[in-house]
Order: C-alpha cells, then structure tokens, then sequence
C-alpha cells in the first residue's frame, strides 16, 4: 500500500497539494467565524450529488417534467429525500451566503488585495440566486410555472434588450417544451459549470492572500487541518441537521415527508397562490411599491444599483470611514430585506384571498397525486387527468357557467360567494332525497334553495308544496316520504346506494303509487309512461347522468321545461359548452368523482 | 483508517503548539467519521433513487388477447401479431403495443413464440423460403417450433414460447412475457 501511493505520489505530487491544502496557516488559531466558506462548499457539493441524482430521472418537457419528479418523489424509493436535500440545501446555501458575506465584511476580508476575490464571490451570490430561480420552475408545478412567469416578465421590461432576452430564455414567445429545455441546461450544466470555475479562482485567491484573522488574535497560529476542519465539518453536520430537520418537518404536522410538489402546471387556470421562494419575497414586496411604468425601478434599476454598490465595498474600504459605512450599508440593506420578508408574509396571513387560494392549492396538488396514483398518466401528461376529473373542473366550470343564478352550498362551487344575485336553485345534493324533500317542504319551497328566487316562485309546485303538502294528513306525509324515496332513486347515486338497495321494496311500491296517480305528481310530470300533456321536468331518471346532461343541454326541451323555461341557457344545444364540460359538470353534481379523495388526507392538508 | 497516523505525523506542523497525542488523534478520527456521515448523505440518498428499479417486480405476464383463430392460416404458417396491452412506461400508463408474438395454428391449437431472439433481443423474421426464423442480427436459426436449427448459432436457446389460452370459440389469448436474453435458461425479465 505504502509503496503504491509512493509510486502515484512520483508521478503526481498529490503530496505536496495534500499537504499544502491541510497545513494552511490558519492565524491566531482555528475559530468558529472562519466556516461559512466551508459550509458553502458543502451545501454545493450536496447539490452537485443531488443534482445529479435527480438527474438521471428528470425529464425535461412540458409533458413529463411535473411527472418526472411526481415519479421521483412518490414512486422511486428515496426520492422524497433526495428531492428534500436538494430543495432544503438550496435554501440553506441562501442563508449561509448571507453569513458568509457578513462574516467576511465585519472581518474586513473585502479590503485590498482582497477586492478581486470579493467580486469573485458576490458573482457566486448572483449565480446562486439565479441557481435557485431556474431551479424553481423545473417541477412544472403550478407554483414554479407562475411565479417562474411573473419573473421572466420582470426580465422583459430590461430596457433595450428586455423582449428579446425574454424570448431566448423561454425559448420562444409561451412557456412550454423550450422554456423546461433551457431552463434545464441553464440550471445542471452552465451555471453549476460557471460556479465551479468561481470556487476555483475563490479559493486559489483565499489561499494566496491567507485567512484574514480576526483580531485580536486569540492564541498562537494554528494549522488548518485538524482543527480548523473539525469546526468546519461540525458546522456542516449543523447545516445538514438542519435540512434534515426541514424535510421531516412535515411530519410533525402530519404531512408528507420532504418537499410538496404542487398541481401539474396548468396555462390556462391561474394560480393565486403564486410567490416566489421566500428568499425573493422581499423582492415581491418592494414591487408592489412601484406603480405601473416604473417596475422597472423596483425590479432592475434599484437591485441594480445596490449589487453596484456591493461592488464598490473594497474600494469605499479604502477611505477613513469606509468600514463603518460599508458595516452600516450593510446593516441597512439587510434590515430592509428582513422587513419587506416580513411585511409580505404578514400581508399574505391577513389576506383571506390567498389564504383561500393556499387551501384550494394544496387540494389541487393532494387530488392531482391521487388521480396519477390510481390511474396512471396519459401520455398527453398530468394536467389532462385533472381537466378530466370531475371533481376538480366541475366546480371551476360551475363557477364560471352556471354560479351566474345557481348556487352551491350558498356559493359559487368553488367555496366563494357570489356577486350576482341568486335566480335559480342550490343544487348541492341536487335529487338526493333530502334535496326533495326540502323542495317538497311547504316551508322551504319558496326559499332561495329552491323556487324562491326564480320566475317559478309562485308557480304550481309552490303552489302545490304550500296547500297540497301542506295539508297532508300523517299517512299522506308517509306517502310522501316514498315517493321522495322513489323519485331520488331514480338518480342512482353513489352517495344513496345502499340507501336505494335497503328500500327496494319501498321504491318498488313507490313506483306503484306513482303510476296511480296518488299525490297527484304526475298530473304535471312525466313518470316512465310517456305523457303528451306533461309540462313540467320528466321525472323518468330524474337526476340521473342522462338526465342531468340532457337537462343541461337543452332546458327548453318538451321533456323538461319546455317553453316555461325561466332563462336557463341551452349550454348544450347553443354550444355553450361543450359535451365532455356537460358531462364534468353532471358528475361532480351527482358526486361521481371517482376516485374518492380520502377524508383524512383532505382533513390533514387544511 | 491506515492512513491516520500518516496524517498524525505530519500534523506537527511549526506553528502548532499541540504534539501528536491522544486528543490529536480523536478530534483526527472525529473530523474523519463527520466527513464520512456528510458525504455518505447524499450519496447514500442519491443511490438508494438510482436502484430503486432493482425493488421492482418483474411483469406478471398476464394474458392478452391477440387475434382470432379465423387469421392465422390453417396450413401452419406463422404470422406476426403486434400484442397491444395495457402499457407501464415509469410514470404514465397507456394502451399500446408492447412487443409482438408468432402464431402457427396446429388443428384447433396455437403455438406462439415471443418475435425477440434469446441472444441480444433483435427481432427475428419468419422466412418463408427456408421455412423458418431468422434473426438479422447475428444470424441465429431457429426451426418452426422454435428450437435452434443451424448449429452455428450464436443465441444460448430457442425462441421463448408463450403460454396460449383458447377463449369463447375462437379467440387467441397468450400470456405475454419477455425473457433474459443471453443465457441457456428461461427467465422471466
């Protein structure tokens, strides 16, 4: 072994680097204050192994990308920790850059000849940032994709060259295949590249202008292995517990493991919750300050300015009170950024909007999982699953075609009041038996719920639930109650299965009733007999699938409503909406929102 | 850990006031044992991802129908089908063909043959002339029953047949698996 390493130490000289890098003189002794560069090397050699990793099963397109790190996070072993480093150690190496770059300014480390190195590193603080930006987007989660957008729109208001940076950077005029490609590229091989050449020069540089000591110096000099070493791995393992602790953090509160990944990037259904990572809110903050025509100021021209100023560190040292006014700048820089981080995340927490939005987000992400999970994904990628799930575009389409005179649980579908006065009913439950019985209630008939607010307020079945229902004797009520029973199986569903299956005996003799014209329903409706004179909705299948959708696409049918039909649009007859945003619309009104979230994990998310 | 009391010796670096002793020693393994626990982290979780397809099961090979009896020629030609299933691609699932099947009817049964050559996986043709399968890769042969025909070649065993399930009246259903190439015996990929 020994004879080995002497025969590759003639032909390398690996000892004399070896022993150059571990007996630096490290002046006044080894020192807690001197590890941050250490940690930086650190976090960066995590996120190079991680990165690579993560790599060999990332897959960079507008189709596979949320569906590759879906795959890596919740079907490869592993990959919610390997994801977990990656994302927390980005985040921590924000952090110890800052520390460092404090460290080495009260230290005085910037100051001739030190200025070179200085710049040197406050390029390696811009490229981490923009190491973190680019790496924001590569999930295709709705997060990164909008607030990866509102970022590049920032970068094409640049003067001059603004439009056309804009345009290379996307790979074109939209987000899609060519953004992820270069986004990609940019975030594993150039700027990784371009850091590691800056480590290089940094640290040739630190070791030829030496450690700059603290003074006053504690003890007599010391060799930088291992003394010095040990700080620094103990304040790497202090780095790592600390990631450590963000990923399993979750799990205090009965979360996931590791890092959430949002609902598949969708361009068209904007996404409220968006911000930046929360190392760039401050910089959010500061551009709701600038009114239109002047972002330009927030975004670029001020940061612009205070990077300059950075800059100009070394060469404000030179002079008397340059220290003191370099500490002070600094000081107030990071003061200002604290306040806005915090002015933002205290806006947001009063904002009930995006609280709401968060909340909408998370159920977004959790039914996304779920259908990928059960399912699996179509080759068109994930976010076809969700635009086909009735539970997630039904309510969007209800909100947006129908909340306009329906109502929803007294909302708009989506859990938001409405502006519009209501006109037509609430058809949460809609053909469920306590539905009907609530419309066959003379008390509730005229209500909101029901009638109350459309053209048919006084109509005949107001009229009927107010003096027929109304003066039912007790065995009549009974009556009722079967028919009700009756008519709401005709929905078939899901939620009154085994409900419809215990009375099958009882709806059988409903039926019956029915057909006898008993309670006098089908004086006006239609029941699975075809009735010219009917003029009032087809009872036959009430509520089920079929109807639902035939309803929805022509109202003025002879079948439902006819020419007394209030101003119901024929969504479908009109093309309105199409058949397949009918059928969405039916089946999250009737609960057929298969696969079925688990409550729990609903529950847990909130 | 051979290497310790190397560095050890050099440690009495001239400005050190510290001699090699014991608490030299131990802060020396300690600075070791930490860096070993920072770099095995990420390397450890970066591994465990990487050979996760080794947890994997291996398909269950479950029958798939492929055509009718009333297709394949009654005289005992084989033809090619495409075997179209349900298709599991990492992440996404889809309707697709997965690979392809010889059929030979023999009276009222069916012999099917998975298309791919035992040697390295090329697809091998049926030639009418020689009345057998040929693979233009490196040239394997292999007869009608799909046991190795020219003694010369190269693949380990015969083309791998599939098990063959006759439904209703006339449906061919096969039970669709692929092999581990370049080896004598039959395993299951």
């Amino acid at each position: 072994m020994k004879s080995l390493l002497a025969w590759i130490d003639q032909r390398t000289g690996y000892r004399a680097v070896a022993r150059a890098a571990l007996y630096e003189n490290v002046p006044g002794g080894a020192r807690w204050r001197y590890v941050w560069g250490s940690t930086l090397t650190f976090t960066f050699f995590i996120q190079v192994v991680t990165g690579l990793f993560l790599w060999l099963a990332y897959s960079p397109s507008s189709q596979t990308a949320w569906e590759s790190v879906y795959f890596i996070q919740y079907q490869m072993t592993g990959g919610w920790l390997l994801r977990g480093l990656h994302h927390y150690t980005a985040q921590a190496m924000n952090v110890l850059l800052v520390l460092h770059l404090v460290q080495i300014t009260i230290d005085g480390a910037y100051k001739a000849p030190r200025e070179l190195n200085f710049w040197f590193g406050q390029a390696l603080l811009m490229l981490v940032l923009a190491l973190s930006l680019t790496g924001y987007l590569l999930p295709w989660d709705q997060k990164g994709f909008w607030a990866t957008k509102v970022a590049t729109n920032i970068m094409g208001i640049t003067p001059l060259i603004g439009p056309q940076l804009q345009k290379i950077v996307l790979g074109g005029a939209e987000y899609g295949h060519h953004t992820l490609t270069r986004f990609f590229a940019l975030h594993a091989g150039v700027l990784p590249v371009t850091v590691v050449l800056l480590i290089v020069a940094h640290v040739y540089l630190f070791r030829r202008h030496g450690l700059t000591a603290k003074v006053p110096r504690r003890g007599p000099d010391c060799a930088f292995w291992p003394d010095q070493v040990l700080r620094d791995v103990v304040a790497c393992l202090a780095v790592l517990a600390a990631v450590f602790f963000l990923i399993l953090r979750p799990r205090l509160t009965g979360g996931e493991l590791g890092v959430e990944l949002g609902a598949p990037a969708d361009p068209s259904e904007p996404y409220a919750a968006a911000r930046p990572e929360w190392y760039f809110l401050f910089l959010y903050q500061f551009l709701k300050w600038f009114p239109g025509g002047t972002e330009v100021l927030g975004a670029i021209v001020i940061p612009g300015l205070v990077m300059a100023l950075i800059a100009a560190m070394p060469l404000i040292g030179r002079w008397k009170l340059g220290h003191r006014f370099n500490l002070s700048f600094l000081g107030v820089l990071f003061a200002g950024i604290g306040t806005l981080t915090i002015l933002a995340i205290a806006g947001d927490r009063h904002q009930p909007d995006y609280q709401v939005a968060v909340v909408s987000a998370r159920r977004q992400a959790a039914r996304s999982r779920l259908l990928a999970d059960v399912m699996g994904i179509p080759p068109a990628g994930a976010v076809t699953l969700l635009r086909n799930d009735p539970l997630t575009e039904g309510p969007r389409l209800f909100a947006r075609h129908c909340a306009a005179c329906h109502r929803y649980d007294g909302a708009d579908g989506l859990g938001q009041p409405c502006r519009e006065k209501q006109c037509a009913s609430d058809l949460k439950g809609f053909a469920s038996r306590a539905w009907l019985a609530g419309l066959l209630d003379p008390a509730t008939v005229a209500s909101p719920k029901y009638f109350g607010a459309t053209a048919l307020r006084e109509g005949e079945m107001v009229d009927y639930a107010r003096t027929t229902v109304a003066a039912f004797t007790p065995g009549q009520r009974t009556q009722l109650q079967q028919v009700i029973a009756t008519i709401s199986a005709e929905a078939k569903l899901n939620s009154q299965r085994d409900l419809d299956t215990h009375d099958a005996a009882l709806i059988e003799e409903g039926r019956q009733m029915l057909a006898d014209k008993m309670l006098r329903c089908t004086e006006c409706h239609q029941f699975r007999k075809p009735d010219q004179s009917a003029m009032a909705p087809d009872l036959t299948g009430y509520g089920s699938r079929e109807w639902l959708i035939s309803f929805i696409s022509n109202p003025e049918h002879g079948r439902f409503y006819g020419k007394g039909n209030d101003h119901m649009p024929r969504f479908g007859e009109d093309k309105v909406l199409s058949a397949q945003a009918i059928a969405l619309i039916a089946d999250w009104l009737r609960g057929d929102c298969e696969p079925e979230m688990p409550q729990a994990t609903l529950q847990a998310k909130k | 850990m051979n290497s310790l009391p190397q560095i050890a010796n050099h440690g009495l670096s001239p400005g050190c006031a510290c001699a090699y002793d014991r608490r030299t020693f131990f802060k020396q393994a300690l600075t070791l044992g930490i860096g070993g626990v920072l770099g095995a982290v990420p390397i450890g979780a970066g591994l465990t991802v990487l050979s996760s397809p080794l947890r994997q099961k291996s398909g269950r090979g479950e029958a798939v129908f492929i055509s009718t009896l009333d297709n394949l020629p009654a005289d005992g030609t084989p033809r090619k089908f495409p075997v179209v299933a349900v298709w599991i691609d990492a992440w996404n699932r889809f309707e697709g063909p997965i690979g392809a099947v010889y059929l030979r009817r023999i009276d009222r049964s069916v012999h099917a043959l998975n298309v791919v050559c035992p040697h390295t996986g090329c697809f091998v043709d049926y030639a009418a002339d020689r009345d057998s399968y040929f693979c233009p890769c490196h040239h394997s042969s292999f007869g009608l029953d799909g046991a190795i025909r020219d003694p010369r070649s190269p693949a380990p065993r015969g083309l791998d047949e599939l098990v063959v399930e006759i439904r209703g009246q006339n449906q061919v259903w096969v039970k669709f698996q692929n092999f581990r190439c370049g080896v004598p015996q039959k395993i299951v990929v």
